[in-house]
């Protein structure tokens, strides 16, 4: 049991299985808005074969009593099947992918190159004045590729948001 | 004619859309239609033209007519329905969807839609009613497909009435109602997401039942979610708090849930509470809040709320336990069932009470109970209020009607809570959370409908009741004999009871300036009007409005400077009430950050 008069922040990743309907997603934002629980990062995508249910995964932080909250506003939602705190409940893997565009010349361009492949980026475009680096991992390890390629030619940048699952067999 | 619009079940032949949705309707155990035409709902309007099974109520404004569907509801138990057109007819709905949210009162609501095709074009009268009604509802649908129609209203009915129940807004574009389809009866699986805990934890349960025991300064604090449980739940509470000998208070919107007159009783808590509710209540050391959410009326400063006490909270609503108040004791269940189990597993729980430490706390009680906080002084000529609440709540009694009281908001409110006795759940219909002003007109028109024979009074001040005046033509037109119970201060007397004590007697467009002639108001509407002016008016004025049948107004000119009393005031704690202007009962009273709260 998370102690609820721990007065601390912490940040949770919850995921939140959903019917795929229209206005499902303002739902959830709105009643993060409507609340004023915090976003950190959220990303939506339809998870199973006919299309039926979609997976939301959202960082959000804040004191142990408000995540609770969070967690039981969610839950009554009336087209929310389940939600489950993936940083209370144990080991999980959390992704974001970002794609990064980098245009330049000369020796800017190799130390980007250089730089990518160092952090296994891969690239999915380019041009000759220009990159566009896919890049998978914890967004620490994005933030700090990117913050390396800004002196390089650092063109923009847009990114999915974590998505996140827990370790081992047992499903949502 | 009915029979071509409510054909039976098994008929599977092809109806219009408005058709699909009265047979829905009907199934649902809808009788009443609370509601008001325009373009977008005319198919629905024809439907009922030709149809005598549902019973449509014409409003005269369609905020009245949600709140009409929310004194039907309050007072049966049943879910209320209100039918209104696109645009206006919607937004002019939103302030009551958002009242019987915060309340948790079961409404469905059909709103008219312009024609998908025009949707998102600005069409004449649109609006985007779900965008705009997603947080005034606990959940809404827009149609877009023929095949969805009656599931969805059978689903809105599911929604509104489980779990923790509240206001669902379908909204069916005009395509949609004047198209073909075919109907469907209601599922018989359960629903594939929402599927609320009635039943509570055996475990919690035994808990509760251990700390209670041991408890030697319980307290009970209940509230609306016994009364929205069905009127079972206050006989199982009522069972419950008499045989563990425990003393109750209820809260605003749980007054009825067990009854006023018994001794066990301490009245209302909260900032406008008894004395002694809120003594109890802070002095406790074993607390158990059933159907309650530790409303901020309720608490007081949350940093001194009930300091040393160990908290039980029973609630269906898992998102009421732990939001304001951390409890140590959580139970995830419907008031009735939850109040079973207690009775059950208490029964079986060999171990006896702490007598000593009861008889002791009683003592103190009763001690606290001598302070006589709502005592007051009727004499001379002007009418105290509170006399008038009193006089008004023993001719009543006197009467033997059957009597259900809705109020507006304000101080005549309060003054409702603390001196008309309730002795059974359902006959008090009062905007809690929201804090409507207009509401209690409207509903009592509403709870005029399902209880025809009864005996229906808004009390009002002359202030809220100008908010929806306009539905004394309602009750003319339906000839409904609701008694609207005026106590006339000239004042909106609680935002002049705050300027008062908090803004240095600065009465900033708190008058009520010139006020119409109430009486003539009364007769223009085919009503009857009465004035009291002076004490010795009033028992033959309530008398002769408790004989008349059919709508009555009566002004009655109180007390211009009274507040309501005891009061806690913004930011303090339940041990530093005010008893009287001028007295307060311990502690230092407003503090600044209090200003700041509401």
């Amino acid at each position: 049991m998370p102690d609820a008069s721990d007065n601390s922040f912490r940040a949770a990743t919850i995921a939140v299985l959903v019917e795929n309907e229209s206005g499902v997603l303002a739902r959830v934002i709105g009643l993060f808005s409507g609340r004023g629980y915090n976003i950190d990062s959220l990303t939506v995508a339809p998870v199973d074969a006919d299309g039926k249910l979609s997976r939301i995964t959202v960082v959000t932080s804040g004191t142990e009593m408000v995540i609770e909250q969070i967690k039981a506003q969610l839950d009554r939602l009336v087209p929310v099947h389940k939600v489950a705190d993936l940083t209370l409940e144990g080991p999980h893997v959390s992704r974001e992918l970002a794609l990064i565009k980098v245009a330049g010349s000369g020796s800017g361009r190799q130390e980007a190159l250089r730089l990518a492949d160092a952090f296994r980026a891969r690239v999915v475009d380019a041009t000759t004045e220009s990159f566009v680096f896919e890049m998978t991992g914890s967004g620490e390890k994005l933030d700090a590729f990117i913050a390396l390629m800004r002196p390089v030619g650092l063109v923009e940048v847009s990114r999915t948001g974590v998505v996140s699952i827990a370790r081992g067999a047992k499903g949502l | 004619m009915s029979s071509a619009i409510l054909p039976a079940a098994s008929e599977t032949q092809s109806m219009t859309g408005a058709e699909i949705v009265l047979r829905a309707l009907k199934e649902q155990g809808v009788e009443v239609i609370f509601g008001y035409p325009g373009g977008a709902v005319l198919p629905i309007y024809d439907a009922i033209f030709q149809q005598n099974a549902i019973r449509h109520i014409l409003v005269r404004h369609e905020q009245a007519a949600v709140h009409a569907a929310e004194g039907y509801a309050r007072s049966t138990g049943k879910v209320g329905c209100v039918l209104v057109t696109s645009g206006p007819g919607a937004t002019n709905a939103v302030t009551g969807l958002v009242d019987a949210l915060l309340d948790s009162i079961p409404i469905v609501c059909l709103t008219g839609q312009v024609p998908t095709h025009l949707i998102g074009n600005d069409a004449f009268q649109e609006a985007d009613t779900t965008g705009i009604t997603r947080p005034a509802t606990k959940h809404n649908y827009l149609v877009k497909q023929m095949d969805r129609l009656a599931s969805t209203v059978h689903e809105a009915f599911y929604v509104a009435r489980s779990g923790r129940p509240g206001p669902v807004v379908i909204d069916l574009p005009k395509d949609i109602l004047i198209g073909k389809g075919q109907y469907s009866p209601p599922p018989s699986q359960e629903h594939r997401s929402y599927r609320p805990q009635t039943e509570p934890d055996a475990g919690q349960i035994r808990k509760a039942v251990r700390l209670l025991k041991e408890a030697r300064r319980p307290v009970v604090y209940a509230g609306g979610g016994v009364i929205n449980a069905g009127p079972e739940a206050s006989a199982l509470l009522t069972k419950f708090v008499r045989m563990a000998g425990l003393p109750c208070t209820n809260t605003l919107m749980g007054l009825g849930a067990y009854p006023s007159s018994d001794p066990q009783f301490l009245g209302m808590l909260g900032m406008h509470g008894t004395y002694e509710a809120n003594m109890a209540m802070h002095g406790s050391d074993v607390m158990f809040n059933i159907g309650a959410r530790f409303d901020d009326r309720v608490t007081g400063r949350l940093n001194a709320f009930a300091p040393n006490s160990v908290k039980i909270h029973a609630d269906i609503d898992p998102s009421s336990i732990n939001k304001n108040v951390k409890v140590e004791v959580p139970i995830v269940g419907d008031a009735a069932a939850v109040l079973r189990a207690l009775i059950a597993a208490w029964e079986e729980d060999g171990a006896g009470q702490d007598r000593p430490a009861l008889a002791a706390w009683w003592r103190q009680i009763d001690e606290w109970r001598g302070r006589s906080c709502l005592h007051y002084v009727q004499e001379g000529r002007i009418i105290k209020p509170q006399h008038a609440v009193k006089r008004l709540y023993e001719l009543t009694q006197e009467s033997g009607r059957e009597t259900f009281i809705t109020t507006e908001v304000g101080q005549h409110q309060m003054w409702a809570a603390q001196y008309f006795g309730f002795e059974k759940p359902n006959r008090w219909m009062t905007s809690g959370g929201l804090g409507t002003m207009g509401y209690g007109l409207p509903a009592a028109m509403g709870v005029q409908v399902a209880h025809p024979d009864a005996l229906v009074i808004d009390i009002a001040g002359e202030a809220s009741i100008l908010m929806n005046i306009q539905e004394m033509s309602t009750l003319a037109q339906y000839r409904l004999p609701v008694k609207v119970f005026i106590l006339n201060n000239q004042y909106m007397g609680m935002v002049r009871q705050w300027q008062e004590l908090l803004h240095g007697g600065r009465y900033s467009e708190s008058y009520s300036e010139a006020l119409p002639d109430f009486v003539k108001l009364a007769e223009s509407f085919h009503g009857v009007g009465m004035r009291a002016e002076t004490a010795d008016d009033l028992d033959r004025v309530i008398r002769e409005m408790i004989a008349i049948d059919r709508p009555v107004i009566v002004d009655v000119a109180v007390d211009e400077k009274e507040n309501v009393f005891p009061m806690i005031p913004s930011g303090a704690a339940h041990n530093e009430m005010l008893l009287a202007p001028g007295q307060i009962a311990a502690g230092s009273g407003v503090t600044d950050e209090g200003t700041a709260l509401v």
